[in-house]
C-alpha cells in the first residue's frame, strides 16, 4: 500500500518561493482533495508527487523510498486537458498502457494476448460508462467522456497513487455529478490513493477523506515573492469515509438531487481535524 | 450576405477552379495569334497547333537516334530522380527530426547544426557537388536531399517539440521508454505533418531538379528544355513545363 510521507518540502523558481516547507503524512488508499487560490502551488504539488519536477529542498517517500525522479506507471495521471491520445480510438488510448508495458520493443500485443487484453479494457470502458463508444476518436467524444476515458486509461495501469489535476473542471455541473459518483466508486473498488487538485470545494468535501488548503501565509507585495504557499488548513471529513465501505453520506444522490437534506439522509458533520501546521 | 459567408457550391467550385486556366489559355492564344498575324516565322509564342505537333514528335514518335520516346523518357529519368531524392530526404528528416523533436540532448547537440544547414542556398552548393560527387546522377540527388531535407527536419522537429508536455508525461505513466513514446505517441502524431510538408517541398525540389538537370544531364525534363533552348524552341518548351 502506497502511504505518502512528504518531509520539508520547498519548491523555489529563482528567486519565487512556491511552496515552503511542506509536511504531510498521507495514508494508504487516501482520497486527498487539495484546494487553495490560483497560483499558490498546488499543480506544482502534483507535479513533484509526478515527478514531472524535482522538489528544491525535501523529500518525498512513497512506502518509506524515495520517489523516482521521472514519471512512472506507479502514479497514474489525468489533467484537465490533452490527457487522452487524439490520435487513438477509445479502446487504442485504454490498451496502450499495458500493450506498451508488454512490448518494450514495439509497443504492441498481437493474437491472444491482443484479444485478452481488449476485453479487459472494453470492461473498464463499460465501468467507466463508454461503452459503444469504444472505436471512436477523443475528438468525438464530449468532455466528460474524454475524462471518463482519461481516468479508465490510467486505471489499466493499476497505479497505487492516482493524481487528478483539476479533472472535472471544465465539466457543467450536471456532468459532474454523474462523474463523481463514478469516482467515488473507483476509488471504492480500485486499490489506489488518490490526490486530486481542485477548485470547487462542494467536489473537494464531496469526494474525499481529507481536505488540505494550500495557501500563502505572507501575502503583502513585497513579501510575495520571498513566502511561499504552505498547508494553511487541513481537515478530515467526519464522518470518515473508507475506501470499499459505502457510507451513508456517500449514497449515490441522483443528478439534480444533490441537496443531502432533500433525501432525508443524515448528512454528518465536518470538522477539523488537526487545524493548522508548520 | 457578408463575402466570408459566401460558400460555392460543387458547380460553382468547378467553373471557378478552372476560370484561370481558361484566362491562361485564352490569353495565350489570342496573344499568339496577334504575334503571327503580324510574323509568321515568330517563334515566342507559337500556336497551339505547333505545340501538338511537337508533342507528337516527342511524346508518340520514337526518337530517331535512341529510338526512346523522348518525353516519356525524360519524364521517367526526372521522376526517378526526384523520387529517391525526396525519399532519402524523408528518410533524414524523419528520423533527425524524431530525435531532435523528443530528446532535449539531441535538440541541444544537433539543433543549432540543422538550423545553420537550412540556412545554406542549396544552389549555391550544385557546383561543389559536382566537383565532390562527378557530374552523375548522385549530385543530383544530393542536391534534392541537401535542399529538401533540412526544412523538412525542423518542420517536423517543431511539431513534434509542439506536442503537449501533458501527453508525454502521461505517456511515461502507462510505462513507456523514450523509444516508446517516439513510436506510438509523437510518430503519428507526426505523420499527417511529414505528408503535408512533403507537399510543399515537392515545388523546391522540383526546382533543384530542374536546376541540376539543366547544367548535367543526358535526359531529363531539365536537360531537354535548356537544351532546346538554345533554338528558342518555345514550342517543345511549353509542354515540358506543363
Amino acid at each position: 500500500m502506497s502511504g505518502l510521507v512528504i518531509e520539508g518540502l520547498w519548491k523555489e523558481y529563482g528567486q519565487q518561493v512556491v511552496l515552503e516547507n511542506i509536511h504531510l503524512t498521507i495514508a494508504p488508499r487516501a482520497f486527498v482533495a487539495l484546494v487553495g487560490p490560483s497560483g499558490c502551488g498546488k499543480t506544482t504539488f502534483l507535479r513533484m508527487m509526478l515527478g514531472q519536477e524535482r522538489p528544491t529542498r525535501g523529500t518525498i517517500l512513497i512506502d518509506g523510498v524515495p520517489l523516482p525522479p521521472e514519471p512512472g506507471p506507479d502514479r497514474g495521471v489525468v489533467t484537465q486537458r490533452y490527457s487522452v491520445f487524439p490520435h487513438l480510438t477509445v479502446l487504442q488510448n485504454v490498451m496502450l498502457g499495458p500493450e506498451l508495458r508488454a512490448s518494450r520493443l514495439s509497443g504492441r500485443v498481437w493474437g491472444a494476448a491482443r484479444r485478452g487484453l481488449a476485453d479487459r479494457a472494453s470492461a473498464l470502458l463499460a465501468e467507466v460508462g463508454l461503452a459503444g463508444a469504444e472505436h471512436k476518436f477523443p475528438a468525438r467524444l464530449s468532455g466528460g467522456m474524454q475524462q471518463r476515458l482519461a481516468l479508465a486509461q490510467a486505471l489499466m495501469m493499476r497505479p497505487r497513487l492516482l493524481l487528478l489535476d483539476e479533472p472535472f473542471g471544465a465539466l457543467d455541473p450536471g456532468i459532474k455529478v454523474e462523474i463523481h459518483a463514478l469516482m467515488r466508486r473507483l476509488w471504492h473498488e480500485h486499490e489506489m490513493t488518490v490526490i486530486m487538485v481542485t477548485h470547487d470545494m462542494r467536489e473537494a468535501f464531496s469526494l474525499a477523506t481529507r481536505v488540505i488548503a494550500f495557501d500563502r501565509r505572507r501575502n503583502r507585495p513585497e513579501e510575495l515573492e520571498r513566502y511561499g504557499a504552505s498547508v494553511t488548513n487541513d481537515i478530515s471529513i467526519w464522518p470518515p469515509r473508507v475506501a470499499g465501505q459505502q457510507t451513508l453520506y456517500d449514497a449515490d444522490i441522483p443528478p439534480g438531487r444533490d441537496d443531502p437534506t432533500l433525501t432525508g439522509i443524515a448528512t454528518g458533520t465536518t470538522r477539523a481535524a488537526q487545524g493548522t501546521r508548520a | 450576405m457578408r463575402l466570408i459567408n459566401l460558400r460555392p457550391d460543387r458547380g460553382a467550385r468547378i467553373i471557378l477552379g478552372a476560370l484561370p486556366f481558361v484566362v491562361l489559355a485564352l490569353t495565350y492564344v489570342v496573344g499568339s495569334a496577334l504575334r503571327l498575324a503580324d510574323n509568321p516565322s515568330d517563334k515566342l509564342l507559337p500556336a497551339l497547333s505547333a505545340m501538338a505537333r511537337m508533342v507528337e514528335v516527342m511524346a508518340f514518335a520514337p526518337d530517331q537516334r535512341t529510338g526512346d520516346y523522348l518525353l516519356w523518357a525524360d519524364t521517367a529519368a526526372s521522376l526517378k530522380r526526384l523520387g529517391s531524392g525526396l525519399a532519402i530526404a524523408t528518410a533524414i528528416a524523419l528520423f533527425v527530426g524524431l530525435l531532435t523533436g523528443v530528446l532535449p540532448v539531441a535538440r541541444a547537440l544537433l539543433g543549432p547544426f540543422v538550423a545553420f544547414l537550412s540556412m545554406v542556398p542549396p544552389l549555391a552548393l550544385l557546383p561543389v557537388l559536382f566537383i565532390v560527387l562527378g557530374l552523375g546522377e548522385v549530385s543530383k540527388i544530393a542536391l534534392i536531399v541537401i535542399g529538401v531535407a533540412p526544412i523538412l527536419t525542423r518542420d517536423l522537429a517543431l511539431t513534434a517539440a509542439d506536442l503537449p508536455r501533458e501527453q508525454i508525461v502521461k505517456a511515461e505513466t502507462l510505462s513507456a521508454s523514450t523509444w516508446l513514446i517516439a513510436l506510438r505517441v509523437v510518430l503519428p502524431q507526426i505523420m499527417p505533418r511529414l505528408i503535408d510538408s512533403l507537399r510543399l517541398q515537392l515545388g523546391p525540389a522540383f526546382l533543384f531538379l530542374i536546376a541540376a538537370e539543366a547544367i548535367s544531364a543526358e535526359a531529363g525534363l531539365g536537360y531537354r528544355i535548356f537544351l532546346v533552348r538554345r533554338y528558342l524552341s518555345m514550342d517543345i518548351i511549353f509542354p515540358y513545363v506543363a
